[in-house]
């Protein structure tokens, strides 16, 4: 059986790497190597994990400096003799061992807007080609790992920023209903300064970690920058607003 | 008595899966101040593995669908022991729960004139699963999650009920839960005028299994605890399609929609082996030659169904019929075969996620070469016996919807099935428990002592005695589940599980954990093995009940149906902490609904 030398994040704040070999079986996953070690040398070692199969996002770590899902990351991506070292999501606050406290996402996914759709047509269904929702499909595909939110140098170095700043994971939420065929939003509302879309810098790292593969930037972030842009500074809608004194963007 | 909280809610819905935010918002939106309770965090519940669809009769693929078809299916794919008003009212609703998620922001894939396309599986007569390629759980736990946030509800997240707690009075009505917190571990009284168990399935007590860590059947134990009445129990769907290798994935799902979309099965020789296990049942809707099976994917009308999709119990027996005769993989599956009968776009846009799961975990290109499968313990059918109407349980003040409800798959549940369930009866149980809590003057009086006792026994794991390992305790619990109470069952082998699980529950006693109350997955583990040991001694009375074989529950030493036990449901319920098991006569349907089986 092969054998992991794993570094291992244990404690909190104050807390160390400690280090552990394991022996494990062929077709493992990182995951599996910390279960070994939970059911033989470090039963109370925290992790968060549930599927096990990369669809719920639950077990996000930085495994040798990267995000990562420790349920898709297979032990024979590493050297037989290297050291793997684990360590818990920067971003947030440790709890304890691999486990961080993500509430603030949670607080940020109340704040966002509500999907509105219109009326249906008269038979009672909706209709949508899909070929127009296959982009938004993308945004859907999101398994809420919050690695996006780890990696993102906005808030990873910056913890003052979190207030002022959705992150991409929920930017890619508001370009999902902003840009659903159905929903009847003013756009303003999707692109407003709270989310902080401003703040990104558009260096793509979310998008480098997504597990799922949704080009962040490039089809959430972009478009939503562009919107803002077409809210706040087109000349026609600011001559409207001195004229009318519609300063909330509003189109309706 | 240790420190706890007290909180206050007219329902406390315990789970946040697809029928327990279901049923919170339902709850919510009948004006009863509701809380959401759930183990991990929320979005992460067992739903978003669902893959294939929810079945629902649309009828926007084929308009000769309807309710009664949809009815008809479910009752003869659970091999008429569903409750049938259940199957009744499910099939009846589901379309209108599709359409509701359809209006909270789910994007179902099309068909060409933009209405909501439909997808073939197992035991439907027609395509009739609303799909969203094979990330439907997601879809539908994302959109229930995000509708629920703007709803007024509080959530309590990565928080565990370790009981029920009652009003200490003679009917024995439930008044709340207790609870820890998984991050500190301090304790968490609920008071409550009603409670939803949402809690989800239990596969978690079999090694080879689809379900995530949270699949430990906490709610089938709590509503026993609770004294309430326990249904079907002994039939556990092992879904025919698991990965089989590598060892560290085994069991992971793999959707039926792989095979709703033109996927086969074969064993080592190549053969297409299911055409040799049509049951009689199913004779007369199946087709008997591969050219007939493989014309009917574009022709209803003149080609009967590829027996590829008869219901999972009659393909999960098949497949291990197959792998015992010598006929299976190299690594104890059989085939799986789309790579040889689809191009490589169609499967990818099809089956992202199968794709994806398999190139990533197995090195296998599904597009390319077959995938290897074998069944998976993947569902309970049965569970909590409650009211069709309401989602009642017989406990005063309990509720339950979704897996842990028992009595509307009977025997064996239909593939997509499950959403529909979720979503019917989780708005059926919140609007059932907002009810009763209105009926309510005040809070429910919580009996002390029975509080005190919860408590006690959930710090017992750190000052027990034993040296008993909970992860050790755990692994042979299931496989000793998997051996002995699996997809074959013998008396001679269930006499041996009720022995060990003597054996187990004193060592359950001795379980001794390290550390502090923290975050301590070894203690979450430990208080976890409690509700597994109850669920194992529930499907095993049950399965030794049971002298028959039928749906999700096969016999060797009973191989056939028995006409007796066709038209009866095990009915167990626990009393002074014995759990006594008694027959109960099948609800019987009107002449009108039992005219759809005539033609039969």
């Amino acid at each position: 059986m092969p054998q992991a030398h794993l570094r291992v994040w244990r404690g909190g704040d104050d807390g160390e790497y400690r280090e552990y070999d394991v022996e494990y079986s062929e077709g493992m996953v990182v995951l599996d190597v910390l279960h070994l070690l939970q059911a033989t040398a470090a039963p109370d070692m925290a992790v968060r994990w549930n599927c096990k199969a990369g669809k719920c996002g639950s077990c996000s770590a930085e495994v040798n400096g990267k995000p990562r899902l420790m349920c898709m990351t297979r032990m024979q991506l590493f050297d037989p003799y290297e050291t793997i070292a684990i360590a818990p999501l920067k971003t947030f606050p440790l709890i304890r061992d691999l486990v961080t406290d993500v509430s603030h996402n949670y607080a940020v996914a109340n704040g966002m807007p509500e999907f509105a759709p219109g009326p249906p047509a008269p038979d009672g269904d909706y209709r949508m080609q899909q070929i127009d929702i296959d982009r938004m499909q993308e945004f859907h595909k999101c398994i809420e790992c919050f690695l996006c939110q780890d990696v993102c140098h906005v808030i990873r170095d910056h913890s003052d920023n979190l207030p002022n700043f959705a992150g991409p994971r929920f930017f890619v939420q508001l370009a999902q209903v902003s840009m659903h065929p159905l929903d009847e939003h003013a756009k303003g509302d999707t692109v407003s300064a709270g989310f902080g879309l401003d703040y990104c810098n558009i260096t793509k790292c979310c998008t480098d970690v997504c597990p799922e593969g949704i080009h962040i930037t490039d089809n959430a972030i972009i478009p939503l920058k562009e919107r803002a842009i077409d809210e706040r500074f087109d000349p026609i809608r600011a001559l409207g607003r001195r004229l009318f004194g519609r300063g909330d963007g509003r189109s309706h | 008595m240790p420190d706890y909280e007290t909180h206050e809610y007219d329902v406390l819905v315990i789970g946040a899966g697809g029928a327990g935010l279901r049923a919170a918002i339902e709850a919510s939106a009948e004006g009863a101040r509701t809380a959401l309770v759930c183990k991990s965090l929320l979005g992460k519940a067992h739903t978003v593995m669902a893959e294939g669809g929810i079945a629902a009769a649309l009828g926007n693929v084929y308009e000769q669908d309807n309710w009664q078809v949809h009815f008809r299916d479910t009752m003869r794919g659970g091999k008429m022991l569903n409750h049938w008003r259940m199957a009744q009212i499910h099939a009846q609703e589901a379309p209108d729960r599709v359409r509701e998620l359809e209006r909270w922001g789910a994007l179902f894939d099309r068909t060409a004139d933009g209405r909501i396309l439909q997808r073939d599986f197992g035991g439907h007569r027609f395509a009739r699963l609303a799909h969203v390629g094979d990330r439907t759980g997601l879809e539908m736990i994302r959109t229930l999650q995000q509708h629920a946030v703007h709803r007024g509800i509080d959530v309590f997240m990565e928080c565990t009920v370790t009981r029920l707690l009652k009003d200490g009075g003679e009917s024995g009505a439930v008044s709340g839960a207790f609870a820890y917190w998984r991050e500190s571990g301090r304790f968490v009284v609920f008071r409550a005028k009603a409670v939803v168990l949402a809690t989800g399935g239990l596969c978690k007590v079999y090694s080879i299994n689809s379900n995530s860590w949270e699949g430990t059947g906490d709610g089938h134990a709590l509503a026993t605890w609770a004294g309430a009445d326990m249904i079907d129990m002994e039939f556990v769907q092992f879904h025919p399609t698991g990965m089989v290798w590598p060892l560290s994935v085994r069991g992971i799902l793999v959707t039926e929609g792989v095979r709703g979309d033109g996927g086969t099965l074969k064993n080592a020789g190549g053969e297409r082996f299911m055409f040799r296990y049509i049951p009689p049942m199913f004779a007369a809707e199946t087709a008997d030659t591969e050219a007939e099976a493989d014309r009917w994917y574009n022709d209803r009308i003149n080609a009967r169904r590829t027996p590829d999709l008869l219901p999972r119990d009659e393909v999960a027996r098949a497949i291990n019929a197959e792998v015992k005769a010598g006929r299976g993989s190299p690594h104890g599956g059989v085939f799986l075969d789309i790579a040889s009968r689809r191009d490589a776009a169609y499967i990818q846009r099809r089956l992202p996620s199968m794709y994806h799961q398999f190139r990533e975990l197995a090195d296998v290109d599904i597009t390319q070469v077959a995938m290897e499968v074998g069944p998976t313990a993947h569902y309970a059918m049965g569970g909590v016996r409650v009211d069709p109407e309401t989602g009642a349980a017989t406990v005063p003040g309990l509720f339950a919807a979704g897996e842990v409800a028992g009595g509307m798959h009977g025997s064996n549940r239909l593939g997509g099935n499950s959403l529909s369930d979720l979503v019917v009866f989780g708005r059926r149980a919140g609007f059932g428990a907002a009810e009763h809590a209105r009926g309510l003057g005040g809070l429910p009086h919580v009996d002390g002592e029975s509080l005190e006792l919860a408590a006690t026994e959930a710090l017992a794991p750190f000052e027990a005695g034993g040296n008993e390992n909970p992860y050790t305790i755990h692994r042979e619990l299931q496989e000793a589940m998997q051996a002995l109470v699996g997809i074959i069952r013998t008396e001679g082998e269930l006499a041996q599980a009720r022995e060990q699980l003597g054996t187990f529950r004193e060592r359950v006693q001795r379980v001794r954990v390290e550390g502090t109350r923290q975050y301590n997955p070894g203690w979450h583990l430990a208080l976890d093995l409690r509700a597994l040991l109850t669920v194992a001694e529930l499907i095993t009375q049950g399965a030794q009940a049971r002298k028959e074989s039928r749906g999700g529950h096969t016999r060797d030493d009973f191989p056939g149906p028995d006409a007796h036990f066709g038209t009866v449901n095990l009915v167990q319920r626990q009393r002074d902490g014995v759990l006594a098991l008694r027959e109960e006569p099948l609800p019987q349907m009107s002449d009108e609904l039992r005219r759809l089986f005539e033609e039969d």
